[in-house]
């Protein structure tokens, strides 16, 4: 398809709504209201209900879902399919719904490739509009549960919505025992041992229900026989190793385990799409930061380490990043919609890893997880802001790692200056 | 001194959002006591001990609920624990199933452990939020204050109190919220419920072992102002003598004047036990005016939309 043909192609009704989407999007922007995707998608749906699939006819889709790591993962494999060369549309901003994937293939209507970070309960729907040609199945575990749909039911959905797709190649871990059994009703997966850290929610069969055998990263059911399918792919320590069986350092620029699970993950796609390894890991390897995660400011001779953890698999991976002592480390939380308003998962994260440390507490709901880390038997101060923070740390340490919800991490970052 | 023998019911099955919490607040209020703890996890293949002092079952999915009830009842375990006068606390999913019967898949009725006079079924809608509810006086727990989420409709028979009367929020549905009999207590407040009510959590330890050693103080300064911050969220108009709530042994807080329009059972009052049974034979609270007879519990109808219960 040559240059600028998408949108000519399109029926003049979708076209429409195309560029009328596009024009509050940018108005939007212009008008300091974020990136504008989700006004200018939602306006173009309004005007074409039908436009996601007719924006996605043409053009080669991967969906990237999960609990955690879709905005990452989303942003490592359009890295890791750079050499295709060409652009990619992608909605790099997390705008992960319907809308946000309209405005980012309308935006980019050149773009042949689409990767595309799908919200979990979107998965069928986006499945069935964009005809996807990977879909990635990350991990899945309990989030944000006053407005999120049960996982066990997500799982199901999932598993629904891919046995209904079997032109679909699967990428999904095989060490997440939900994940394996949403992914398995699939002709096509590429199974990838990408390990998983927290366990709370994949104790028993999704298919039986029984108590499932665990052994390390293996695990089985005793009763309906389900268990971890083969891998092609495999992370292994900071080593990935190939469907050949050739172990390779990652050395990515991003930390910890999460992230080179991901990065792994974002390896299998690019060769679903005959990009090498060597050329996928080297694009890779240049992520820095993603959407202002993992950043590192300066603020008064402190340097300010950013990180984003909405829930509590996430909180555990992060806890595992954070600079080991005697490190500073704030952490945030609030409870505004896009965190979800219920903070009982505080009770879910372990924190007497922070024992002994110099721990600050911020966020909106700060003594919710001030009454946490008092059970857990760390000591902690409170504080109001992150400028608080800084003067709380700066006679006695260079740096401070801050550990923030969604809207805490993003009053930060915009207290900070809008790092990216 | 033997330690408390905290026994959390299968957290394989039964732990969605914060269980442990529950755990975690009543080992630490028995240890800053003097008291030796021991907590014993049992997953859903082990077998359930009979010789623990507070038993605790957490919120779940629909299915693992069913397959947890269908487990216990095989187990026998928590009934010889509860025959014996065992404490048992359970929220949310594990507050029906402490019932004769429960809303399943689809709402199909699933027996029940039948620890309590109480069946559920599926509500209308689902409750999603702040809740706050004044505690049966004669339990000297003061006002609950916690998150519900669950689409339960929960009536209460003859056997059973309830628990509180629901200020904000929906409860069981019908302006009642939880329920107890003998040392078995549920509650639709969810997840980690006794960190923001110690006095509930004082009052299973006292069912436990009898008489409670003073608590530091200064160990419960944080979850008092935790406290009052979420009641003075939720209840804009008492924001400046929130705290005055918690005193123990307070009456209820019948509070004449303006009430956000959310607070629906206002005018409820709290009756003497002998007297307040209607004419089904179901334990309710009397009205003032407006709650009359004519206002029951929605009545469970069978629906599509999965629910989860935690």
């Amino acid at each position: 398809m040559d240059a600028n043909t998408h949108r000519t192609r399109l029926p003049i009704r979708a076209k429409l709504a195309s560029t009328v989407g596009d024009a509050a999007a940018s108005v939007s922007r212009l008008a300091g209201k974020g990136d504008g995707s989700v006004i200018g998608g939602r306006i173009g749906l309004r005007l074409e209900p039908d436009l996601l699939s007719l924006l996605a006819v043409g053009r080669q889709v991967v969906l990237v879902t999960g609990t955690n790591g879709k905005t990452t993962t989303t942003r490592l494999i359009t890295a890791a399919l750079a050499p295709l060369g060409g652009q990619i549309a992608s909605n790099i901003y997390g705008a992960n719904m319907d809308a946000g994937a309209v405005s980012a293939l309308s935006r980019t209507p050149d773009a042949r490739i689409a990767v595309l970070e799908t919200d979990e309960k979107y998965i069928p729907s986006m499945v069935q509009a964009t005809s996807p040609r990977v879909v990635t199945l990350l991990n899945l575990s309990r989030d944000q549960m006053d407005r999120a749909a049960e996982i066990w039911l997500l799982a199901r959905r999932w598993r629904e919505a891919l046995a209904a797709a079997p032109e679909c190649r699967v990428v999904a871990n095989a060490d997440d025992p939900l994940v394996a059994w949403a992914a398995g009703a699939s002709r096509q997966v590429t199974w990838v041992a990408a390990g998983q850290a927290w366990r709370e929610d994949s104790w028993c069969c999704p298919n039986c229900g029984a108590h499932l055998q665990r052994d390390g990263d293996d695990w089985s059911c005793r009763e309906c026989g389900g268990r971890r399918p083969p891998v092609s792919w495999m992370l292994y320590g900071d080593e990935v190793i190939d469907p050949s069986g050739r172990s390779t350092p990652l050395e990515l620029a991003l930390p910890g385990r999460a992230n080179r699970a991901n990065a792994v993950v974002a390896l299998a796609v690019a060769e679903a799409f005959g990009v090498r390894l060597g050329q996928a890991l080297r694009e890779v390897r240049g992520v820095t930061s993603v959407a202002g995660r993992y950043t590192q400011v300066s603020r008064r001779g402190v340097d300010i380490r950013l990180l984003l953890a909405k829930n509590p698999a996430g909180w555990l991976e992060a806890l595992d990043v954070v600079a080991p002592a005697p490190a500073p480390v704030l952490l945030a939380v609030n409870a505004q919609g896009p965190d979800g308003r219920d903070t009982s998962w505080l009770w879910d994260v372990d924190f007497r890893r922070l024992r002994g440390r110099t721990v600050l507490v911020g966020g909106e709901r700060r003594l919710d997880l001030a009454v946490r880390l008092e059970a857990d038997e760390v000591q902690f101060r409170l504080v109001s802001t992150i400028e608080e923070a800084v003067d709380a740390v700066r006679a006695g340490s260079a740096n401070l790692e801050v550990l923030a919800n969604y809207t805490a991490f993003q009053q930060y970052r915009t207290a900070l200056g809008r790092v990216q | 001194m033997r330690p408390l023998r905290l026994v959390w019911i299968y957290p394989d099955l039964l732990s969605t959002y914060g269980d442990r919490g529950n755990v975690l607040v009543l080992e630490r209020r028995a240890q800053l006591r003097g008291i030796p703890v021991e907590v014993v996890e049992v997953n859903s293949d082990q077998q359930v001990p009979r010789d623990g002092d507070i038993y605790l079952m957490g919120g779940g999915e629909d299915l693992p609920q069913t397959l947890a009830t269908r487990r216990l009842l095989a187990d026998g375990g928590l009934h010889a624990a509860a025959e014996r006068g065992a404490v048992v606390f359970a929220v949310c999913a594990g507050y029906q199933m402490m019932g004769v019967e429960f809303g399943g898949a689809d709402d199909t009725p699933v027996q029940g452990l039948g620890l309590l006079d109480i069946r559920s079924g599926r509500g209308e809608r689902r409750a999603v939020g702040e809740i706050v509810a004044d505690v049966d006086p004669g339990l000297n727990v003061g006002r609950l204050t916690g998150f519900e989420n669950h689409q339960g409709v929960t009536r209460l028979g003859p056997g059973v109190r309830p628990l509180a009367r629901t200020e904000i929020g929906t409860g069981n549905g019908d302006g009642t919220e939880g329920s107890y009999a003998g040392r078995v207590l549920g509650t639709y407040l969810h997840g980690p419920a006794l960190v923001r009510n110690p006095n509930l959590a004082d009052l299973l330890l006292f069912w436990a072992i009898g008489p409670l050693p003073p608590f530091p103080p200064q160990a419960e300064e944080l979850a008092k102002r935790l406290r009052a911050e979420r009641l003075a969220a939720v209840l804009p108009q008492l924001s400046s003598g929130g705290t005055v709530l918690w005193h123990r042994g307070l009456p209820p807080p019948i509070t004449p004047g303006p009430r956000t329009p959310r607070c629906r059972s206002g005018r409820i009052r709290w009756q003497k036990p002998p007297s307040d049974r209607t004419r089904t034979g179901q334990r309710r609270f009397a009205s003032a005016s407006t709650q009359g007879p004519g206002r029951r519990p929605r009545l469970p109808r069978p629906r599509r939309s999965p629910s989860r219960r935690s």
